[in-house]
């Protein structure tokens, strides 16, 4: 097997005057769990449109499962699957029609695809619907419909753009559930999240993207590691978080830190210290503030 | 979980093809209000045009035998207009980024709609003919002659569902789409559908002469009835023909293009 299945290097586009990607580099490693973060604007779609083929690169060489995705379009076409922000199903269409349009057009012959829709219905939880229209459907079932038509027929690379943005805790869940069981058969999942913890909780390693460039990247334990020891987080009396500091972790610099703070804070202000959250790391990385010297 | 993943072929051409046209036949069907629009209004034109209008125009004649060409031709371009509807929902709402990665000719959706309306306008067309027939139509067209007609009604219908397409690969939305189109609804009004041109004034009978819905109309009018042809035949399929071709390339172009918008 291939060590990477997604490489870039030196990635530019830009859409006029607007660069959105700016020299960007990253490996994905085979078979593993690839999350990718960054704040609005900050080119995560244009990038999996990149890898996707759905839009051309300018500059920099992009492989996604071995093939260039400029001179190798089909091959790469062939290794994927895409899903998108918004469930690209078939809503006049039943889930069962859906999934049999898809395995027809992914070359399957008629009974293969009678036979192939029947199991994914039944792996995906949605036998009992099958004959309904997917326009009746809660927001869950259409992302289960739409991971499983990804998975028609066997892909190495799947792209999730938000996989879970819009779902109740329990759909949540299941989809990951879901989303770990793709990868203990080997498939490399690339995926878009504005939930810091389901990276956390995902991922195997993490890029954090910021002005169409990786400002950082690892797994997250070392991306919070980066960010120092421990955090200290400033409450009001209402409980409210008012102040999040990352510190060393160190008697000196965690006491200088109250220190400096306690003359301009109210008396009853709530002192806590904390490990750093993905949240920590995603804020110190992607805003320039006073956090800056703590990472490095 | 699944050992039994089958691996990835591509689909052929004419597998590609046929599935999207099923599946473009399956939503025309599923779309109730649209299909009872289509089979209503020919009907309600027929019978307000036969029994309102008609007993006011003058055509010499009976106006039935007149304005049947007329409607056959509203209806039509009232029912590809819908395609720009359809390929535009399909190109707003993220199945068409879905159709574009996987290794198929994707521009086949468009096929496949424009398929589909081409089998609800001829459906749609049968209503007129035998509605018309029913209150007072009576051609003189032999067989050779129908076919002529219908020949000529298909090559109009294919034109502008292609160029409704074009329209939904560009619109923003499905309702710009549904507002472009109805700009062109207006031209069958401003052609010898309704009324003979010669009873316009001159300004106006210049753009309704030399307009693309006059030709056509002239040239169904004349094969089921009898009027005089002339060269309206084939300066009507000149003018099909040629938007045709236009259109289908436009749409080509554009989606090639909007791929790279996003």
């Amino acid at each position: 097997m291939r060590k990477y299945a997604i490489e870039v290097k030196g990635l530019r586009k830009t859409f006029g005057s607007q660069t959105v990607l700016n020299g960007l580099d990253l490996t994905v490693p085979a078979g593993t769990i690839h999350a990718l973060l960054g704040p609005n604007g900050a080119g995560k779609t244009t990038l999996i449109n990149i890898l996707s083929t759905l839009v051309s690169p300018d500059e920099g060489s992009v492989r996604v499962a071995g093939y260039d995705v400029e001179k190798e379009k089909d091959g790469v076409k062939r290794s994927i699957s895409l899903t998108g922000q918004f469930a690209a199903v078939d809503d006049i269409l039943t889930a069962e029609e859906n999934l049999r349009m898809i395995c027809r057009l992914s070359g399957l012959s008629k009974e293969q695809s009678q036979v192939r829709s029947q199991q994914l219905l039944q792996q995906f939880d949605l036998t009992p619907s099958a004959h309904k229209r997917v326009k009746t459907f809660s927001g869950g079932m259409r992302r289960r419909l739409d991971l499983a038509i990804s998975l028609v027929t066997s892909r190495s690379v799947v792209f999730l753009d938000e996989p879970t943005t819009g779902l109740d805790t329990i759909s949540r869940r299941a989809l990951w559930d879901i989303i770990l069981g793709l990868r203990d058969q080997g498939i490399t999942i690339f995926l878009t999240t504005q939930y810091l913890e389901e990276a956390d909780q995902l991922a195997d390693t993490i890029a954090v993207i910021n002005d169409g460039r990786v400002v950082a990247s690892g797994t997250p334990a070392e991306l919070k590691s980066r960010i120092g020891g421990e955090v200290i987080e400033l409450s009001d009396s209402k409980d409210q978080v008012i102040r999040t500091i990352p510190t060393y972790g160190n008697i000196h610099d965690v006491s200088r830190t109250l220190q400096e703070l306690s003359h301009t804070l109210p008396k009853d202000t709530q002192v806590s210290i904390r490990k750093p959250s993905m949240d920590d790391v995603f804020l110190a990385l992607t805003t320039k503030q006073e956090m800056k010297g703590a990472i490095s | 979980m699944n050992t039994s993943q089958p691996s990835v072929k591509s689909a052929s051409l004419w597998v590609t093809n046929s599935v999207f046209i099923g599946r473009s036949l399956r939503h025309s069907i599923r779309n109730t209000e649209a299909l009872i629009m289509a089979i209503m209004l020919p009907v309600m034109l027929m019978l307000l045009f036969t029994f309102v209008f008609g007993g006011a125009i003058d055509t010499s004649g009976n106006y039935v035998n007149y304005v049947v060409p007329g409607i056959i031709l509203l209806c039509a371009g009232f029912g590809s207009s819908s395609t720009g509807v359809d390929v535009s929902n399909d190109m707003t709402n993220g199945i068409i980024e879905r159709f574009r990665t996987m290794p198929i000719q994707a521009i086949s959706v468009i096929t496949g709609h424009v398929v589909a309306s081409l089998v609800r306008n001829l459906l749609a067309t049968g209503v007129v003919i035998a509605v018309a027939l029913l209150v007072g139509f009576r051609p003189s067209a032999n067989v050779l002659e129908w076919l002529g007609a219908l020949g000529v009604i298909f090559l109009f219908i294919l034109t502008f569902t292609w160029l409704f397409a074009a329209i939904g690969i560009v619109a923003g939305s499905p309702s710009a789409a549904s507002g472009y189109g109805f700009i062109l609804l207006f031209l069958p009004y401003l052609s010898s559908a309704f009324v003979p041109t010669d009873t316009m004034p001159s300004w106006l009978q210049g753009i309704a002469d030399h307009q693309p819905i006059t030709p056509v109309i002239e040239t169904i009018r004349g094969l089921l009835t009898g009027t005089p042809l002339q060269q309206q035949g084939w300066i009507a399929i000149c003018w099909c023909v040629g938007i045709l071709l236009i259109a289908f390339l436009w749409s080509i172009l554009a989606f090639r293009k909007r791929a790279g918008r996003r």
